[in-house]
């Protein structure tokens, strides 16, 4: 596409109204990498934040780490983001599932698929600051933050988003990229179908003696999966995975409040000994686990992304990937709109996009679902069926590269910034 | 926004209340699901038909956000402007003209909100190539299939080209399966048009155009069928020139 031929979007002199091209309320990972396309496309952006980008890239902000999947990673690539996070991003050779205590697993390998690896376990915290460098060195973007949004109208000629300090900001389209209980949502009226799960979610690091030789693992225990993800080593700590631990969210609070030794005894014996002795380092965070799909995702010159269109049980890994298929689908119409000379806020732009992106998230968010219930319970039977039945995937190989396949983020109809092609 | 630099013209003469009312009617036809549903879902096929045939003949950077800079254009039988502010956005000097003063008045009322300087007048082809007017790109989109006098209306619309310049047709096959498709599908079954709104006697065949052009000076270089698929609910550009077809056509000289 072109380089960006305007300057970066100011305020105009004597007057607190900020004139843009497209709006995004919400500068998480999700907003920003949109931004960050949209920008290297040359459109004029506002990004509005609640938070100090400062602080968000502290480690106690978000202790979380993201599976970044192929099509992603190939995504951020086509962004040139990728250079900036790839040191510190751990490749996944190997995913082991394995149901409770059973003997029964299945055990996916990157060298059945080709010599990729699976995805990459990234630590949120890089990606935000990949970002932030990508945004403060772009000439189309701006963000603002920190920086409340207090009011948004939506015109039939654009949308006005008022500042808490007064200040206004015009485009024609407003994202809305602010998480999972997105106001700019609510505001619009669109309603959300929800679920929440009797689990909440542990999220910390754990340094472990011996080497992970990059396997993800995921155990399906009564309470829920429980997750260990291979991370980069750290000079100071040695080996590092991050442990998602899912429990029954009445005992979460008591685990959290354990000391130091006991927390480490609670998670070791979950964990295994086959990584050595375990330390758990840094802070500990939970997360209530809730299942949400917005019933639409555009809105008058308005479109839902991430965590604000949907919120996906983190089983799976997908999240943050699913969010990124919103980005490259958006960005792509949006650019394909630009360039016939269409209203980038029309109805007929926005509803390309909705058809794209809708299906995909009902599916993903069904499948996970689905493998929660069945595999959260212990009653007998289920133990015996889906144990027959991972063993069952385990010998179908063409079954299980479907699986890997839409894992990895490279089915359907991708966009082209998933295919690692410019926008 | 980036286009509202110059005045828009229109504003000059028309009343704020009168902008209101045509507001609302405007709203109408720039419903994407509303009456005008099916024009815009071609949009897209027929605006990059367009732009890829104009950036090449004027030899333009296609990747210049506004590859249409210094073209004057004509968009005839414009309606509401659902073509007319891409031509604008794309950087083309615009007019847009209209037997109807109603379709005028909203696509006036449109392209001020939307903050484009559109010029729109309610005139015939006939009438303004009366007054001398010429231009580098004349647009007859879906309008052939409705004038009452084809000759007189061809005639005007290649008298209204700079020699050189370039024109679009989009229109209606006389084929039974335009019959089928455009008037017992599209106005009877999908609902889409209503009734009456097309009659297959004033549709006109490929090489009818070519021939009515070539008498006036102008080359058709190019047809191409416009397809619409009902199961993805998309159209797109194809050989089969038996219902919706487009023609691209060059000015001697």
């Amino acid at each position: 596409m072109a380089k960006p031929t305007t300057p970066k979007p100011r305020r105009r002199a004597g007057a607190a109204v900020i004139e843009c091209e497209i709006v995004v309320i919400g500068g998480g990972m999700v907003g920003t990498t949109l931004a960050s396309a949209l920008g290297g496309a040359g459109f004029e952006v506002c990004v509005i934040d609640r938070e100090d980008p400062a602080a968000a890239l502290e480690a106690g902000f978000d202790g979380r780490v993201s599976a970044i999947a192929l099509g992603s990673q190939r995504m951020l690539a086509a962004l040139d983001l990728w250079p900036g996070m790839a040191p510190h991003a751990e490749p996944i050779l190997d995913i082991r599932v394995s149901d409770g205590e059973s003997a029964m697993f299945l055990h996916f390998d990157h060298a059945d698929i080709g010599d990729r690896p699976f995805g990459h376990i990234v630590e949120n915290r890089v990606t935000r600051r990949a970002l932030n460098r990508h945004l403060t060195a772009s000439d189309s973007v701006r963000l603002m933050a920190p920086m409340t949004v207090v009011g948004l109208e939506r015109e039939r000629g654009g949308v006005e988003a008022t500042l808490g300090d007064g200040a206004k900001v015009r485009a024609a389209l407003a994202i809305a990229a602010d998480g999972r209980h997105s106001p700019v949502r609510r505001d619009a009226g669109i309603a959300t179908t929800e679920w929440s799960y009797p689990q909440t979610a542990i999220v910390c690091t754990v340094a472990h003696e011996r080497p992970h030789h990059g396997a993800a693992q995921e155990r399906f225990l009564p309470a829920g999966p429980f997750a260990i993800l291979p991370m980069t080593d750290d000079g100071a700590v040695g080996h590092r995975s991050s442990i998602v631990w899912t429990e029954r969210a009445g005992l979460v609070p008591a685990l959290l409040a354990l000391g130091d030794g006991e927390f480490t005894g609670q998670l070791a014996a979950r964990f295994g000994d086959h990584l050595g002795a375990l330390e758990v380092v840094g802070p500990r965070f939970s997360y209530p686990l809730a299942l949400m799909h917005a019933e639409r995702y555009i809105g008058h010159r308005l479109a839902l992304i991430g965590d604000a269109a949907h919120a996906i049980h983190p089983i799976a890994g997908q999240g943050l990937n699913l969010g990124l298929r919103d980005v490259a689908a958006l960005a792509e119409v949006l650019v394909d709109a630009r360039r016939l000379g269409l209203d980038i806020g029309h109805g007929s732009v926005l509803e390309r996009y909705q058809r794209w992106r809708r299906f995909d998230n009902v599916v993903l968010a069904a499948a996970t679902d689905g493998l929660n219930r069945l595999f959260s319970n212990d009653v007998l039977p289920i133990r015996i069926a889906r144990d027959l039945g991972l063993a069952a995937i385990n010998r179908i190989a063409p079954a299980k590269r479907f699986f890997m396949r839409h894992a990895m983020g490279v089915l359907g109809e991708l966009p082209r910034l998933v295919r690692g092609e410019p926008l | 926004m980036r286009e509202d630099t110059s005045g828009d013209r229109l504003s000059d003469s028309v009343d704020a209340g009168e902008i209101a009312r045509f507001a609302a009617l405007a709203e109408e036809w720039w419903e994407p699901k509303g009456k005008f549903r099916p024009l815009h879902a071609l949009n897209p096929t027929r605006l990059a038909f367009i732009r890829q045939r104009l950036v090449s003949h004027y030899g333009r950077d296609g990747n210049q956000p506004r590859p249409f800079e210094g073209l004057s254009l004509l968009d005839v039988g414009c309606g509401g402007g659902l073509l007319t502010e891409p031509m604008a956005r794309l950087g083309a000097g615009v007019l847009g003209i209209d037997a109807g003063a109603e379709a005028i008045r909203v696509a006036g009322a449109h392209a001020k909100e939307s903050g484009l300087a559109i010029d729109y007048r309610c005139l015939t082809a006939e009438a303004l190539a009366a007054e001398g007017h010429r231009f580098d790109a004349v647009l007859n989109m879906e309008v052939v299939e409705h004038v009452a006098d084809l000759d007189a209306f061809l005639s005007a619309s290649c008298t209204l080209l700079k020699p050189g310049g370039a024109m679009v047709v989009a229109t209606l096959n006389r084929t039974a399966k335009a019959y089928a498709l455009a008037i017992v599908g599209a106005e009877y079954v999908l609902g889409w048009l209503p009734p009456g709104t097309h009659d297959w006697r004033k549709f006109v065949t490929p090489s009818e155009l070519t021939a009515r052009l070539a008498k006036n000076g102008v080359k058709v270089t190019e047809t191409t069928g416009v397809i619409y698929n009902p199961l993805s609910d998309r159209w797109s550009l194809g050989r089969d020139l038996g219902v919706n077809y487009m023609a691209f056509a060059i000015k001697e000289g």
